[in-house]
């Protein structure tokens, strides 16, 4: 099994092996192995429910003007802290506005701050951990040490520095959450190079005399890709989650804009008076990350061939 | 044997009653800064000093100045000496004598102390003599008719001069000669202060042990006097008042208070004003767009008094003459189009805490009925005071938690250099008024130069005043014989707790 | 071994000087003078120029980052800008807080993951196995902060069965410190517990497949004997270094759980610290956490190495 020494580290370990029988059979089973791996997915009910579950997610955010009718920013101070009713479905906040509109409308922070957050970890850090895991040397060195400064601060406190640097909106909050999420995908990038390195095909393709380039974009990448997908889809939950703490703390989206965050943040002072202000955006988010991680473990084991 | 069983059952008894201690928790709403009174700048710390320090001199709550370790003093003629006569057999926390050098010793540090927050406070102090060991006099720059009532707060507050060796020791172990000596700091959770029994008026209090407990969250600390782990609570959430009068077993104790929640505009501080606030005309529109009753129905559950001006109704400076606020969006309107203007952009920075998120968003609804467009802005404390400093706002909405001087509610806010005058706003003939009210040695003459100046400021309207901020406290049943004070600050002379 | 640590020791000294840099440079960028937010809101201007001088805050950067240093290498960490409290008092006062909700967290994190981990694998593809995994991705997706909200309303506000915030010390009163920790440490554990879950599930799977677990099996052992003794201790080796992984993952989520019970202990400070722009006391904070982080995944490395005879020999 051609398992990098290291112990057990990410959760995508499973994927290690992946690339090691991807990278095998990488020349010619592609078209083979997406169909099997689509089957494999529409059979795992979890997975599916995932996807269904994000499409919600997708769906409630792209349609939000249509699903609702009210403003989710306008305040109307006749309709104060209203239970759930016919006419508000989950009941209205302090500020009189109609929570079902704003956790629609909330969705599209939610989706965006998980999307973008882990494209911009993405953008960075598999350039980097390419770089990295292929050239080895002084590069790999200086390279994994930032890593592993970052990783050395927890996250969350990480993200809450950066945004607190940056100020408080949504943009920044992506941004923070993107940079302190980049380190994992270096060291993930960095370990599945260092694997496909070791290959065979690899050294032949240097004898040959094929640039530094060529080989990465051609023979690395398309193997490291399978498990920074799975990664990516988890990192997306984790995502989601960051930018609603970080809301919730007053660092990410402000009010009046609707996010699931600050959506908790103001209705953790009126749980008695207005329970449902709570509930309603915690299970939105409940549900979004659910999605997410079903999602990125249907697709972990359709990707892994050992699961058979 | 059975008389020697009930004998021995009596006393257990009694001493179990004598030793069950009669303690107090008090929840706060913020935690508290530093416990060195010459450094601290939060309100809390001041809820802390009430109990753990005495100053020069006390409030009614009526605003009067009262003796406290000063008995009696007398202003000279020409206002440059203020002469206090001290009261005799008061000892520090630590046994050692309140004096005369005592008083000088503290005045002195807090002017010259390089952390000093005091010093501005002081700032018309020459120096401190002591005259005799009871007798001290402070000699004076020129008249200065707030000093008596600063001398009430931190600036005159009396530490053991003996503990000054120690610089950190100051905050973290202080000394002073108040009703309750220090016994315990946990940052972030809690101060403990016990029963000086030594104190020159220990009789009058019943309670033996304070713990003040800081909880942010206004809800969780609701819940805790719910739950019996507090029993008394200073600011509750306006939105659970209307619950708090439901409930049997909780009384709702409130009381105007002396500082203010207001907007300030950007008049002339660097070049991010907006130019459209410049006219004083925009500025009235603002104004009269705005029903501050509403805002003290829908959010302040009735406890927002409405504000156009400074000064709560308690001060003797207070200007009935001055308009009720009023709400009258048609002459906004035409103000605004006679300033040339149909609908004016305005970005908004606030404090992103709930309650002024709530009235900010409340203020963007109602000032766009009459054409100005808020674009909101929340800032973090930290960011805010930058903004303000830097002049990097349009319009801002904070607030000032009032002083018992009208000085303080109104010189620093509205003179050419005052600091707290963010909008820069400069208008010689209000520094000639404010200037002299500050010399002028009694209430009538003092009060004549603040209503002319309130007459300017009214027209003018750098400052939009919304809602004088109230002291609402949560008390449970147990606790009999509080009185609120409009500093904010608990007193707990009378106070007792039962069981 | 000895070569693996020191070899190890050696990386972490650049990552250690590194992740200074970083948080030092990031507080210096934040916005807003902590000299202003210091002066409170009458904003002194003798007072703000004083406390300028006073923490060196007119110099260049690299002159108070190298200041800094000096300063922590005596054991210094500063003095909180907001309290005149020395920072190190402040880490002895809030580290115990935090490692007791650490500590308690982790127990009901162990006691709910590693079990449900070993049936779930030991049923594996059965309802046992699916209900379990479905829970405890539940586990992972609640917001934690959420959480804590709603078990605050039913339990403290609505049913009075347990102390909606605050901290007691066990040397105070130990079951009352117990009782106030409880929903906080549950809060804290169940993602975490969730995750562990997992953790345990795939690496009791990929040991059981093993061969020797076939012969065991083969021999005729009962299944529950070969899943417990032999399956269960060597699948220990990952979870462990999980558990070190975990550790991170415990102290973010203690930010948050201390925000929301009004706990006294190190994540509170931090949030605070920088909403405060305390700058002494985030940068100290932060390095002891870096610090502690280094030191936990050296001992995982370490214990890896011990645990796992394959690595010993090489």
């Amino acid at each position: 099994m051609a398992t990098p020494a290291s112990p057990v580290r990410s959760p995508s370990s499973g994927a290690a092996g992946a690339v090691g029988a991807a990278a095998a059979g990488a020349a010619d089973t592609l078209p083979r192995r997406k169909r099997r791996g689509l089957t494999k997915f529409m059979r795992n009910r979890a997975a599916v429910f995932g996807a269904v579950l994000v499409l919600l997610v997708v769906v409630m955010a792209v349609f939000a003007p249509w699903l609702s009718h009210y403003d989710p920013v306008q305040a109307s101070f006749l309709t104060v802290r209203q239970a759930p009713s016919a006419a508000h479905w989950f009941g209205t906040d302090e500020l009189g506005r109609d929570v079902f509109a704003r956790l629609l409308y909330g969705a599209r922070a939610s989706l965006l701050a998980g999307v973008v957050s882990v494209c911009i970890a993405v953008v960075i850090g598999l350039p980097l951990g390419l770089l990295a895991g292929y050239f080895g040397g002084l590069v790999d060195g200086v390279i994994s040490r930032v890593a592993d400064a970052l990783l050395s601060i927890p996250f969350l406190i990480l993200a809450i520095a950066l945004a607190a640097f940056l100020g408080p909106n949504l943009t920044n909050a992506m941004a923070a959450i993107g940079i302190s999420a980049m380190p994992r995908f270096v060291r993930l990038t960095r370990g599945q190079a260092l694997a496909v390195k070791a290959e065979e095909y690899v050294e032949g393709a240097r004898a040959i005399g094929l640039g530094h380039a060529r080989i990465i974009v051609r023979y690395i990448l398309p193997n490291v890709l399978p498990p920074i997908i799975v990664q990516a889809s988890l990192t997306i939950a984790t995502a989601i989650i960051a930018e609603a703490s970080l809301s919730f703390l007053g660092l990410g989206q402000l009010p009046p804009a609707p996010s699931w965050g600050s959506m908790l943040n103001t209705a953790k002072d009126f749980v008695s008076q207005a329970p449902w202000m709570s509930v309603f955006p915690g299970v939105a988010i409940f549900l979004a990350v659910l999605g997410f991680n079903l999602l990125g473990d249907g697709l972990r084991d359709a990707l892994d061939p050992r699961e058979s | 044997m059975r008389r020697m069983l009930m004998a021995a059952a009596l006393a257990l008894s009694a001493s179990a009653a004598m030793a069950q201690t009669s303690q107090i928790r008090i929840g706060l709403q913020d935690d508290i800064g530093t416990l060195d009174p010459a450094r601290s700048v939060q309100f809390v710390d001041r809820i802390v000093f009430a109990s753990l320090c005495n100053s020069l001199v006390d409030i009614t709550p009526d605003l009067k100045i009262v003796p406290m370790l000063a008995t009696s003093w007398t202003t000279s003629a020409d206002g440059k000496t203020l002469t206090f006569k001290l009261r005799q057999g008061v000892k520090f926390q630590d046994g050692e004598p309140f004096n005369a050098a005592a008083v000088k010793a503290n005045i002195d540090r807090a002017m010259t102390l390089p952390t000093s927050n005091r010093k501005s406070e002081l700032a018309s102090i020459d120096h401190v003599d002591a005259i005799d060991a009871n007798t001290v006099a402070f000699v004076l720059k020129q008249p200065d008719a707030a000093l008596l009532a600063t001398l009430s707060d931190r600036a005159g507050m009396m530490l053991s001069p003996k503990t000054f060796a120690d610089a950190a020791g100051v905050a973290t172990h202080p000394v002073c000669s108040g009703p309750y000596k220090f016994v315990q700091r946990v940052q972030n959770d809690r101060v403990v202060l016990e029963k000086f029994d030594g104190y020159w008026d220990a009789a009058k209090y019943p309670i033996q042990r304070i713990t003040f407990l800081p909880i942010p969250d206004a809800t969780v600390r609701l819940a805790n006097l719910r739950s019996g782990s507090l029993d008394m609570l200073e600011r509750v959430a306006p939105s659970d008042v209307n619950a708090v009068k439901g409930d049997a077993n909780l009384k709702l104790v409130s009381t105007p208070g002396l500082g203010y929640y207001y907007v300030t505009f950007n008049i002339n501080n660097g070049s991010r004003g907006n130019a459209a606030l410049r006219d004083k005309r925009v500025r009235e529109a603002f104004d009269l767009s705005i029903d501050r009753d509403a805002i003290n129905q829908v959010i302040g559950a009735g406890i927002f008094p409405p504000a156009n001006q400074p000064l709560p109704k308690s001060s003797p400076y207070f200007d009935a003459a001055l308009p009720a606020p009023h709400r009258d969006v048609a002459k906004a309107k035409a103000l605004l189009k006679a300033a040339g203007h149909e609908h004016v952009d305005v970005e908004f920075t606030y404090p992103n805490n709930t309650v002024a998120s709530q009235i900010v968003q409340m203020l963007q609804a109602m000032v766009g009925e009459a054409g100005f467009n808020l674009k909101l802005r929340p800032t973090d404390y930290a960011a805010q005071l930058n903004a303000a400093h830097s002049g990097d706002f349009q319009a801002m909405y904070l607030g000032w938690s009032g002083r018992v001087d009208p000085d303080c509610n109104l010189h620093q806010f509205n003179t050419c250099a005052g600091n707290l005058n963010y909008g820069k706003y400069c208008n010689a003939e209000v520094d000639k008024l404010l200037d002299a009210a500050r010399v002028k040695l009694t209430v009538a003459d003092r009060k004549a130069q603040y209503d002319a100046a309130a007459k300017v400021l009214a027209d003018e309207d750098p400052n939009v005043y919304i809602y004088i901020q109230p002291w609402p406290y949560v008390l449970s049943n147990k606790v009999q014989g509080f009185t609120p004070y409009p500093d904010g600050l608990i007193r707990l002379r009378g106070v007792s707790i039962k069981g | 071994m000895l070569r693996i640590i020191a070899n190890r020791l050696l990386v972490a000294v650049p990552t250690l000087i590194l992740v200074s840099m970083l948080i030092f440079g990031l507080q210096k960028l934040l916005p807003g003078d902590p000299v202003m937010a210091m002066a409170g809101e009458d904003q002194d201007p003798q007072l703000i120029a004083s406390l300028r001088a006073k923490y060196h805050l007119d110099e260049p950067v690299p002159t108070q980052y190298v200041l800094w240093v000096k300063d922590v290498l005596h054991g210094n960490l500063g003095v909180s800008l907001r309290t005149d409290v020395p920072v190190t008092s402040l880490i002895e006062q809030k580290l115990p807080v935090t490692i007791q909700l650490a500590v308690m967290g982790m127990i009901f994190a162990i006691g709910i993951g590693i079990p449900a981990g070993v049936i779930s694998a030991a049923s594996r593809g059965g309802p046992l196995d699916y209900g379990a995994n479905i829970l405890a991705l539940s586990g992972m997706s609640i917001p934690n902060f959420w959480l804590g909200i709603m078990l605050i309303f039913l339990v403290s506000v609505r049913w009075h069965l347990l102390p909606s915030s605050g901290y007691v010390s066990p040397s105070e009163d130990f079951w009352l410190s117990i009782k106030t920790m409880l929903m906080p440490a549950f809060v804290l554990g169940a993602a975490l517990g969730a995750q562990l879950m997992r953790h345990t599930r795939s690496a009791m799977l990929s040991v059981l497949r093993t061969d020797y677990i076939r012969t065991a099996r083969a021999k005729g052992l009962l299944r529950a004997t070969v899943v417990v003794k032999h399956g269960f201790r060597n699948a220990l080796i990952p979870i462990v270094t999980v558990l070190a992984l975990l550790f991170g993952e415990l102290l973010a989520g203690a930010v948050l759980t201390e925000q929301v019970f009004t706990i006294p202990g190190f994540g509170k400070l931090i949030v605070d610290a920088v909403f405060n722009r305390d700058y002494a006391v985030v940068q100290g904070v932060v390095l002891v956490t870096a610090l502690s982080f280094i030191v936990v995944n050296l001992f995982a490395d370490v214990l890896y190495i011990v645990l796992n005879p394959r690595m010993r020999r090489s």
